[in-house]
């Protein structure tokens, strides 16, 4: 794996903006096509490639297992979370209105963390299928 | 996209057959966009042709790259598919017009949502608005979907020979 210069180098450059078009999504999915879940699988596929050219070892130190199941439980958890806090602030569950001052307000930030939630969950979940996938055929292989 | 669906059908390699799926997925995309349908196509891009092309080519890299013959005989099944899709083409006959305004889904909840949504919701893109705010228990049920389907593959493949290694060293 190390000897691939052209991808690692196109790798590396491809990188950021992967990251940046990731975020793009996430965040302007309120104004255009995307969201959470897009968002999600593009980080997802931007990790992915790094695994494949930088090899397990190094992609498990950008994102350890630890944070990865961590990350798994805490979108669901946001999700749930931001519906459990419209409740204690007088709200329907999932009712973002009652959120901020303004109902349009309480809406705009409800969809957003939601989303968030989404992203985090997605990512967290495709990273860690794929990493599982690929360290069982690594142990596999040792035996 | 038939051509691909006979392709897939015929093959054995299942290497070629997962390539299929990703350009079937492309294609449906691109049907997608045609339809004025930029979210949707957009999640089929990126999972239907990416994600999973890249899961399902892991998985023969665990398993084998060779469909097996099947054993029984694909008389009964034939019968099965063509009842199916015969009752599917029937049910299609009740479907209205594509564009149709009369539409039953186009009457109930949808002009609210397109009239309401943007002004309620301070949010431009209609798909968003609905997914997460009106919809918002349904979205909830998906990522569920999602975080289960994570644990399941944790449960089943995530590393617990090593605890049961670990556990056998301190046995002994």
């Amino acid at each position: 794996m190390h000897s691939y210069l052209v991808l690692r180098v196109v790798a590396k450059l491809l990188m950021p903006f992967i990251m940046l078009f990731g975020l793009y999504v996430q965040f302007h999915g309120d104004f255009g096509p995307g969201g959470g879940f897009q968002a999600g699988v593009i980080f997802a596929a931007g990790f992915i490639l790094y695994a494949l050219i930088f090899g397990l070892k190094d992609a498990g130190k950008v994102l350890p297992r630890g944070i990865l199941r961590f990350g798994i439980a805490l979108g669901v958890l946001l999700f749930a979370g931001v519906g459990v806090y419209d409740m204690l602030v007088g709200g329907k569950y999932l009712d973002y209105s009652v959120m901020a001052q303004d109902p349009v307000h309480g809406q705009h930030l409800g969809i957003l963390l939601v989303e968030l939630g989404v992203g985090i969950t997605v990512t967290s979940v495709m990273v860690m299928v794929f990493f599982t996938f690929a360290r069982h055929r690594q142990t596999k292989g040792d035996d | 996209m038939s051509l691909t669906v006979f392709g897939i059908l015929r093959i054995r390699n299942l290497f070629a057959v997962v390539m299929l799926g990703s350009i079937f997925s492309l294609m449906a995309a691109a049907i997608f966009v045609i339809l004025d349908a930029v979210d949707v196509a957009f999640t089929e891009a990126s999972v239907g042709a990416g994600i999973s092309t890249v899961l399902a080519l892991g998985t023969i890299a665990l398993t084998t790259d060779r469909e097996k013959k099947p054993s029984h005989t694909k008389i009964l099944p034939l019968i099965v598919v063509i009842l199916t899709g015969a009752a599917l083409i029937y049910g299609t006959l009740d479907l209205a017009h594509y564009g149709d305004p009369n539409a039953p889904a186009h009457r109930h909840v949808a002009p609210s949502y397109l009239k309401e949504g943007p002004e309620k919701t301070g949010i431009p893109n209609v798909v968003t608005s609905v997914l997460a705010s009106y919809r918002g228990y349904d979205t909830l049920g998906e990522v569920t979907v999602i975080f289960t389907a994570g644990v399941g593959v944790i449960l089943l493949l995530g590393n617990w020979r090593h605890i049961g290694r670990r556990r056998e060293d301190e046995d002994a």
